[in-house]
C-alpha cells in the first residue's frame, strides 16, 4: 500500500474573521477568550457583532476559567467527515461553563461511561498544529 | 383580523418514483413531479402564476418559467428552512393566494443523487450553518445525526427516554411503508433489528436515521373558490405557521435543547384552524430522526415535555391507533423528499385515496416540517 493511500482528507478548519479571530488566537495561547458586551457587560459565545440584550456593537474579550459541567454528549461512530475516520468512536461533550456560556469539545480519553448531566469537567487545549488549537474537555 | 384559515386548498399533488439514486437530474425530477401535481389539479402549466422552489435545491423560479413557458409568473419566493421549507412554503403560498397576488402557486422539491462524502461539504457551505461550520465542525461535529444526538441524549438523561421508545417510531414507519408501493424500505423491522443496527452517533442507531433518496414531489395551492373546479375533493388549509427556536444557528447555545421551533408554530396553526389535538385523525410528522418525531409530538402539545417516549409506545401512532403517524412510511422508510412527501401523503389521506393504509374517515390532519437545527413548520388541513 502506498503512503498516499493512507492519506485521509484534511479535517475542516475554522475560517478566521474579525469577529472570531481573538477566540482562536486565545486558544492557541491556551486561553479561553469570549466576547464581553461593551454596553451591559454580558458575556456571549459564539462570537457575533451585536449584543441581543442592549444592542451594543461594542465589545472586548475576557478570559474564562474553563471549568464547567456536562450538558449533553454524543459518541460519534460514523465518520461523517472522512478526516475523522481514524478517531471513531470519539466522544463530544457540550458543556455549561461556570460563567454561563456553552462550549463543545472532544472528551479526553474517549470514554462516555462516566458521563452524566452535571458531571464536572475542565477545558483542555488540543494543539492540532502551530496555527490551530481546538477546545476539549477532561473529567475532574 | 385577517386570517389565512380556509382561504386556500391543496388542489394538486404529484411525485416521481423514489430511489436511492436516479439517472435523472434534480431539475428533471422536480419538473416531472411538478407536471404530475399540475395535471392532478386539473390545470396546465400555463395556469401556474406562483412558484416556490426548494431553497436548498439550487433550483430557481426561472427554471420553471423557462421549462414550462409560464406566461405570467407573478409570485416567487424561497423558504430557506431545510426540512421545514415545504410546509413553511404552504404558509407563503397561502399568503400569496389569499391576498390575490397569485392564483395557483406551485411548491416543488427535488433531490438528486447524493454521495455520502458531499453531505458535510454541502452543509458547511449553507449560510445558516455558519456558526456550526466555524466552531463545531473542526472538532468533529459535522452532520445532523451528531447535532441531534446531543438533543436526544439530553432528553434521555432528563426524562428516561429509551432507545426502545425511539425504535417504536422507526418500526411504525416501516410497518406503514409495507402498505405503500412507493416506499424504498418495505422489509419488516423488529425491535431486535433496530437495536442491532450499527451505532451512528450515540444514542442514534442507523435505523433511527432517515434514508437518502433521489426523487421529487410537488403540490399546487389554489384559492378555495378555484378548488371547487378541481377534479378532486378539495383539501383545505385550515391553519399554517412557521416557528424558529432560540439560538437557531447553534443547538449547543440553545437555552432548552429539547424545545424546537414548532413549539411556537403549533398553537398558532391549531388556533387558526379552530381544532383541538383530539380532532387530528392523522399526522405526517417530519422524521429525519426518530427522536425528532417524539420531540415534535411534545412541542405540539400532544403530550407533556418528557412524555414523548411513552406517547409513541403501545401502538398509539400506528394505523388503527389513537394518532396514526407517517402513514406513508416517512423519511425513515418511504423516502427523503425533505417532507414534501409528507404533504402529498396528508392530502391523499384526506381525499380518502390511500387504499390499504387509509385512515378510516380521516377528516382533519396535520403535517409538520423540521430543519436547519430546529426550525419548525406545521399545517392543519381538513377535507
Amino acid at each position: 500500500m502506498s503512503a498516499s493511500h493512507d492519506q485521509l482528507p484534511e479535517k475542516p478548519r475554522p475560517e478566521y474573521s474579525d469577529e472570531n479571530q481573538p477566540y482562536w488566537d486565545g486558544l492557541r495561547e491556551h486561553k479561553l477568550l469570549v466576547q464581553r458586551c461593551g454596553g451591559c457587560n454580558t458575556l456571549r459565545h459564539y462570537p457575533r457583532p451585536l449584543c441581543d440584550g442592549c444592542y451594543s456593537l461594542e465589545y472586548d474579550w475576557t478570559e474564562l476559567s474553563g471549568s464547567g459541567k456536562v450538558h449533553s454528549w454524543t459518541v460519534s461512530h460514523h465518520p461523517f467527515h472522512p478526516g475523522f475516520k481514524r478517531e471513531t468512536p470519539y466522544v463530544t461533550v457540550t458543556v455549561d461553563l461556570a460563567e454561563g456560556l456553552r462550549l463543545q469539545g472532544v472528551l479526553e480519553g474517549n470514554d462516555a461511561s462516566a458521563l452524566a448531566i452535571g458531571r464536572e469537567v475542565e477545558l483542555t487545549f488540543n494543539d492540532v498544529d502551530a496555527e490551530l488549537t481546538l477546545p476539549g474537555f477532561r473529567l475532574v | 383580523m385577517f386570517s389565512l384559515a380556509d382561504k386556500t386548498a391543496v388542489t394538486g399533488v404529484g411525485e416521481t418514483a423514489y430511489g436511492r439514486e436516479s439517472r435523472k437530474s434534480q431539475l428533471t425530477l422536480t419538473l416531472e413531479a411538478s407536471l404530475a401535481a399540475i395535471n392532478d389539479a386539473g390545470l396546465t402549466p400555463k395556469d401556474i402564476d406562483g412558484v416556490i422552489p426548494y431553497a436548498a435545491g439550487g433550483i430557481v423560479a426561472e427554471d420553471f418559467v423557462t421549462n414550462f413557458g409560464l406566461p405570467d409568473l407573478r409570485y416567487s419566493a424561497l423558504t430557506p428552512m431545510g426540512g421545514a421549507s415545504p410546509v413553511a412554503a404552504l404558509q407563503s403560498a397561502t399568503m400569496a393566494v389569499a391576498t390575490g397576488v397569485a392564483n395557483h402557486v406551485l411548491v416543488a422539491l427535488g433531490r438528486g443523487s447524493i454521495s455520502g462524502g458531499r453531505i458535510t461539504q454541502r452543509l458547511a457551505e449553507m449560510p445558516q450553518m455558519r456558526l456550526v461550520s466555524e466552531f463545531e465542525m473542526p472538532i468533529g461535529t459535522n452532520a445532523p445525526a451528531q447535532f441531534y444526538a446531543h438533543m436526544a441524549r439530553r432528553h434521555m438523561e432528563l426524562f428516561g427516554t429509551t432507545s426502545e421508545q425511539l425504535a417504536e417510531v422507526a418500526m411504525t414507519c416501516r410497518r406503514h411503508a409495507q402498505m405503500n408501493e412507493r416506499a424504498m424500505m418495505r422489509k419488516p423491522m423488529t425491535l431486535a433489528d433496530h437495536q442491532a443496527s450499527r451505532m451512528i452517533a450515540d444514542p442514534l442507531h442507523l435505523f433511527d436515521c432517515c434514508l437518502e433518496s433521489a426523487g421529487a414531489a410537488a403540490v399546487v395551492i389554489s384559492s378555495v373558490e378555484r378548488a371547487k373546479d378541481s377534479p378532486h375533493r378539495p383539501v383545505l388549509i385550515g391553519g399554517v405557521a412557521e416557528g424558529h427556536p432560540d439560538s437557531p444557528s447553534a443547538i449547543t447555545q440553545r437555552p432548552d435543547m429539547t424545545r424546537l421551533g414548532i413549539a411556537r408554530a403549533a398553537p398558532i396553526a391549531f388556533a387558526m384552524a379552530g381544532v383541538e389535538h383530539s380532532d387530528i385523525d392523522v399526522a405526517e410528522i417530519y422524521d429525519c430522526f426518530t427522536y425528532i418525531v417524539l420531540c415534535q409530538l411534545e412541542d405540539m402539545g400532544f403530550c407533556a415535555k418528557g412524555e414523548g417516549g411513552d406517547f409513541v409506545s403501545n401502538g398509539r401512532i400506528s394505523l388503527g391507533g389513537e394518532l396514526p403517524v407517517n402513514t406513508h412510511g416517512g423519511l425513515l422508510s418511504e423516502a427523503h423528499i425533505a417532507g414534501m412527501n409528507h404533504i402529498v401523503e396528508l392530502v391523499r389521506q384526506l381525499r380518502g385515496d390511500c387504499g390499504e393504509r387509509q385512515v378510516k374517515d380521516a377528516e382533519v390532519g396535520l403535517v409538520t416540517g423540521f430543519g436547519d437545527l430546529g426550525d419548525g413548520s406545521i399545517a392543519v388541513m381538513h377535507r
